[in-house]
């Protein structure tokens, strides 16, 4: 995804000079169009996140739209502080961009992988998290947070939209497929996992999927809630721990809305057996591979 | 040369909000108010212009910060009295919400301010306007390593109109800095960081700070600078000068009267 996020950052700065792009000496093969065509508002800030972010602060109280681009947990945890109070509290036009969220940083290992991000950022204040599900889904999701005056997370993974998948128009909720016998809703590229698991469990059970965009999750789209209503069952897939993520938040919205339902937890798992592999070894250690979420939705269906 | 009798004159007025803040509240941190004092009166009253920016990275000395900001016209006096009180926008530290002018960033954990003032300076380069960002830290800031990598940033971006001005007052948070987490050679450490550095021999006197900040001034073009302004906690108080007790406690009827008579004989 970070190629299509350097083209539409690309796009945008053409056009806005308020934009400033901060990396945090990361972006090989992937950032060199923004480094030669943003000019002087292109700043490689050198392995130094918390001053990365917090001078960020500083140059969009000027006026500036500034991002800080990293991989996740470098972008996410190393300046948590600085986020928290220079970025939300003050509310700044900042966006923190991580590339690799969940385990997409595979065999580099647990420091490069980041699980807890969402938990973490949503909970700070003023802050929105956008989550892009495919390649394809990344300009428009760009365009939406770049739009928003106010602290973001953009967290990019990676994942081709499969051909036989139409992209619905832009929402911080979308439904991908339609269905009867259960509800699926994930965040993320390992809705594509999803996808394939539906083509696995075949015709005979039938889902509605939906793609969560945006966290913190505020309200229930009246979508999304008839269909919880009518199939009584859902299945939450993300690739993030599930303390303070989407399942955590979209039951407690369900709850509230009084939709009682049979609820199933697809979620990142950590580290369950302290060995490390690629981001596949890890979705599947987690319940996250194709096969293990055909088997969960299989399970939910005959309950 | 700054004019010392109206700066002294302006500096016992608010020695005396100050001091009658802290007591109103019954608030500690006041050490670390006077020790910074001087140094903010003579940025607030002689050094920055209107346009100038001002970060206070030691967001413990809150207090001297709100006294220069309602003496200079910069916040309303009546401000004050909502000090500590609950729904007040004047807590022990700067507020996070920018709805006091002349707070562009609310500060309290330490080594945050000077990557704030390197970013607002650095916005210069984009925007064409000219101002000059000044930023007090403590030695507690010069802990953290953030404090380093803003410093590193700075230099290598040569951010020339970042002025940062150390308050080192010998004291942190639980003892002497010294035996703390020793900063010296701190002159050294931020000349080879490529800052230009000026040393103010007493950074609670004005004619002292008006040497170093002319001499800063002077100093070749391209660099940021440093102001390392060797002061006193507490200062001006005898019973309260370099005790690290003064950065918690709050004053007793005595002790708050006792003060205020010292303040006001440094006037005389």
């Amino acid at each position: 995804m970070r190629k299509e996020f350097s083209k539409s950052i690309e796009k945008l700065a053409a056009s806005d000079p308020g934009i400033i792009f901060l990396t945090g000496d990361l972006g090989f093969m992937a950032l060199e169009n923004l480094q030669e065509t943003m000019g002087d508002r292109f700043i490689n800030a050198g392995v130094s996140e918390q001053n990365m972010v917090t001078l960020a602060a500083g140059l969009s109280s000027q006026g500036y739209k500034v991002l800080c681009y990293s991989i996740a947990p470098f972008a996410v945890f190393r300046p948590a502080e600085q986020i928290r109070l220079d970025v939300c509290l003050h509310d700044m036009d900042v966006k923190i961009v991580g590339n690799g969220g969940g385990y997409g940083y595979g065999i580099m290992g647990p420091t490069h992988h980041a699980i807890e991000d969402i938990a973490m950022l949503s909970s700070f204040q003023n802050m929105r998290c956008y989550i892009p599900f495919c390649n394809e889904d990344v300009d428009g999701i760009v365009n939406v947070m770049m739009k928003r005056k106010g602290p973001s997370y953009l967290r990019l993974g990676f994942g081709v939209k499969p051909e036989n998948l139409d992209l619905p128009e832009y929402a911080s909720v979308r439904k991908l497929r339609s269905g009867r016998k259960i509800t699926v809703v994930g965040m993320g590229p390992v809705v594509l996992n999803v996808l394939k698991a539906l083509e696995m469990c075949g015709a005979k059970i039938s889902a509605d999927l939906f793609v969560v965009s945006e966290m913190p999750l505020a309200g229930l789209p009246p979508i999304l809630l008839e269909s919880v209503k009518r199939t009584g069952k859902v299945l939450v897939v993300e690739e993030h721990v599930g303390r303070g993520g989407l399942g955590e938040n979209l039951s407690l919205l369900l709850l509230k809305n009084s939709a009682g339902c049979k609820l199933a937890h697809s979620k990142a798992a950590g580290y369950p057996n302290d060995l490390y592999g690629s981001q596949a070894y890890h979705q599947k250690m987690s319940g996250l591979d194709p096969e293990s979420i055909c088997e969960t939705i299989k399970e939910l269906s005959d309950e | 040369m700054p004019d010392i009798a109206r700066l002294r004159k302006i500096k016992t007025d608010c020695v005396k909000t100050l001091l009658g803040l802290h007591k109103m509240a019954n608030a500690g941190h006041i050490g670390a108010s006077l020790s910074c004092l001087d140094i903010l009166v003579y940025l607030f009253f002689e050094r920055m212009k209107p346009e100038d920016k001002f970060i206070l990275s030691k967001g413990h000395g809150a207090v001297a910060l709100y006294t220069v900001l309602a003496k200079s016209g910069r916040m309303p006096e009546s401000e004050l009295l909502s000090f500590y009180k609950d729904g007040t926008l004047l807590a022990a530290h700067p507020p996070c919400n920018r709805r006091i002018e002349g707070v562009s960033f609310g500060t309290g954990s330490l080594g945050h301010g000077l990557s704030l003032a390197a970013g607002m300076a650095l916005s210069n380069r984009f925007s064409g306007k000219k101002f000059n960002v000044y930023c007090v830290l403590s030695e507690g800031d010069c802990n953290e390593g953030s404090t380093w990598e803003a410093a590193l940033f700075a230099a290598h971006q040569k951010i020339s109109n970042l002025i940062v001005i150390i308050d080192n007052n010998g004291l942190q948070g639980f003892g002497k800095s010294q035996d703390v987490l020793g900063l010296e050679p701190f002159a050294q450490k931020w000349r080879s960081f490529n800052f230009d550095v000026v040393e103010a021999a007493d950074g609670n006197d004005f004619k002292s700070l008006g040497k170093s900040f002319d001499e800063a001034g002077k100093t070749g073009a391209g660099k940021p600078k440093c102001i390392i302004a060797r002061t006193v906690k507490g200062s001006g108080v005898s019973f309260m000068e370099n005790k690290m007790e003064w950065h918690y406690l709050p004053m007793s009827e005595d002790q708050y009267e006792k003060a205020v008579d010292e303040s006001g004989a440094t006037d005389a």
